[in-house]
């Protein structure tokens, strides 16, 4: 059972009490009329789904029920910290400078 | 074909000889430095792509390179349950065709795979259920698939053990029963595709794992691997949960996400279920081994995960589903639990594809439904790879469904929680 420290509430909770929100920080197009529909089809679809360290979304809901960041080892499931998503997204940016997606 | 036959005379002949005569399934093949076919993943998948490449295609010399020990992924973690029963015209069909193959498949390898016809039973416990179980009964019927709707007494005569009582919080409404689909041993499986392939002259690799994919020009030149660079003319990937993984030594993306899948057995014990039974509503599925041992299967854990292990409350809430439909099995000891890794897709179907890297094929996302389509997946794979085009059945399942939208939705079908 996992257990994450849900930034919003400050509380360290089961895993029981959250829902997985996927993939976080992926890039949605601007301007989504006007990219063609491979674009658009990857940014749908297409996924890191990386084995190691991965940037990912938990929901609370079993409390605040809001959104935030995960940095967990998908490999061993270490996770190595949590914050909101406004927090975490510049560090996201730098650990994944340079990297294809 | 090299090797021993396998049949109640050489039995017997080797039985004069206290059973110290029989070869190894399979040989122990070197590694060469060259191959005309290089199939990355040595699963049930994998290992029939090799042999029916090996079988029905010129394509010259084949190895299969696994990381670990042939079959040790998700074919050894699988729930073993066998069927064709999905909803739409494309995904039926490869299931079926897999079905058909499942059905010769133990004189075709001359290896006992164990495929037992038993029958499976997808409950529906809510007015809901049965029209969605109305719809893929038609569906399947107009397919040319076995299919047929059951109410709760016609569930109940052919289940006595399940609980159809009226006062349960989710009582059994009814049932879609496909009476060809059943199990199969898995392990059987990936020893039987190995043998017979290894007797066509392919070559199977263990321990070898794949560490780069060498493109040059648009193609693939060969593959790196942990025992060295082997040149390769076309490379298959049937990697299962490490997909992506492999696609990204290549500058590929793809829409799978691993997710841990658990599963479990109990003690062995005097045979009570002779049939497969699967749940959406209550969510579970079980069916008994020869050996006797309750065969259990969860939905996959939330998260993303390539630990072959999830979280203890998915474990939890199966149990809770099991006994709610089998309440005498509330005192069965559970003996073993583990997981696998699946590739699901967003439409919970498989990816058979080229891609833009000529020569370069990839077979993933089967998801929690791989086990059934073992046959299916590497006969259709195998000539893909050896036409250069996709077959048929295949053709549907091309990645650029995910840019074109035409998915093919079969959550309801799989059965099992996304």
């Amino acid at each position: 059972m996992l257990r994450l420290h849900c930034p919003h509430c400050d509380e360290l909770r089961d895993e029981e009490e959250f829902s997985y929100a996927g993939e976080a920080y992926i890039p949605r197009p601007s301007a989504p009329e006007s990219v063609d529909d491979a674009t658009w089809g990857d940014y749908l679809f297409m996924r890191r789904n990386t084995k190691g360290w991965f940037w990912e979304q938990w929901q609370h809901g079993a409390a605040c029920r809001k959104v935030f960041a995960v940095r967990r080892n998908t490999a061993t499931y270490e996770i190595s910290g949590t914050w909101t998503l406004e927090e975490g997204k510049p560090l996201f940016l730098a650990e994944t400078r340079g990297e294809a997606a | 074909m090299q090797g021993q036959k396998y049949s109640a005379w050489s039995l017997f002949k080797h039985g004069l000889r206290h059973h110290k005569t029989w070869e190894p399934a399979w040989r122990r093949a070197k590694l060469q430095p060259a191959y005309d076919v290089v199939i990355i993943g040595g699963g049930g998948h994998g290992l029939a792509t090799a042999y029916y490449l090996a079988k029905n295609h010129k394509v010259g010399r084949i190895a299969v390179l696994e990381k670990g020990y042939l079959g040790g992924g998700n074919t050894a973690r699988n729930t073993t349950i066998v069927r064709s029963n999905y909803l739409w015209d494309e995904a039926a069909a490869i299931y079926e065709h897999g079905m058909k193959l499942w059905e010769g498949l133990t004189e075709d390898l001359n290896f006992n795979v164990m495929f037992s016809q038993r029958g499976v039973f997808n409950l529906g416990h809510t007015l809901q259920d049965m029209r969605d179980i109305e719809r893929r009964v038609n569906a399947n019927r107009l397919q040319g698939i076995d299919a047929f709707v059951l109410n709760t007494a016609e569930v109940k005569e052919k289940i006595p053990q399940l609980n159809c009582s009226k006062s349960s919080r989710y009582p059994v409404l009814g049932a879609s029963w496909q009476p060809r689909a059943g199990i199969a041993h898995h392990d059987a499986v990936a020893r039987g595709f190995a043998r017979a392939a290894s007797r066509l002259g392919v070559d199977l690799i263990e321990n070898c794992e794949v560490t780069g994919l060498d493109v040059e020009g648009g193609k693939v030149r060969g593959v790196q691997t942990s025992q060295g660079y082997v040149k390769a003319g076309r490379v298959g990937c049937v990697a299962a949960g490490h997909s992506s993984v492999l696609a990204r030594m290549a500058g590929l993306r793809l829409p799978v996400e691993s997710h841990p899948l658990q599963a479990f057995v109990s003690e062995s014990m005097q045979r009570v279920i002779d049939t497969v039974i699967m749940s959406n509503a209550v969510h579970g599925y079980l069916s008994q081994s020869d050996k006797g041992e309750l065969v259990i299967g969860a939905g996959i854990d939330g998260y993303l995960g390539y630990g072959q292990r999830g979280s203890p409350h998915v474990i939890d809430h199966t149990a809770a589903a099991i006994i709610e439909l089998f309440p005498q099995f509330s005192r069965v000891r559970m003996n073993r639990q583990w997981g696998g890794i699946v590739d699901v897709c967003p439409d919970a179907c498989p990816i058979i594809s080229k891609t833009s890297v000529q020569g370069l094929y990839f077979n993933c996302g089967w998801g929690t439904g791989g086990f059934k389509a073992t046959p299916g997946s590497g006969h259709v794979f195998a000539h893909t790879i050896a036409h250069d085009q996709p077959h048929p059945l295949a053709a549907p399942f091309a990645i650029d469904r995910f840019h074109s939208g035409h998915l093919i939705d079969e959550h309801g079908a799989a059965g099992v929680a996304h």
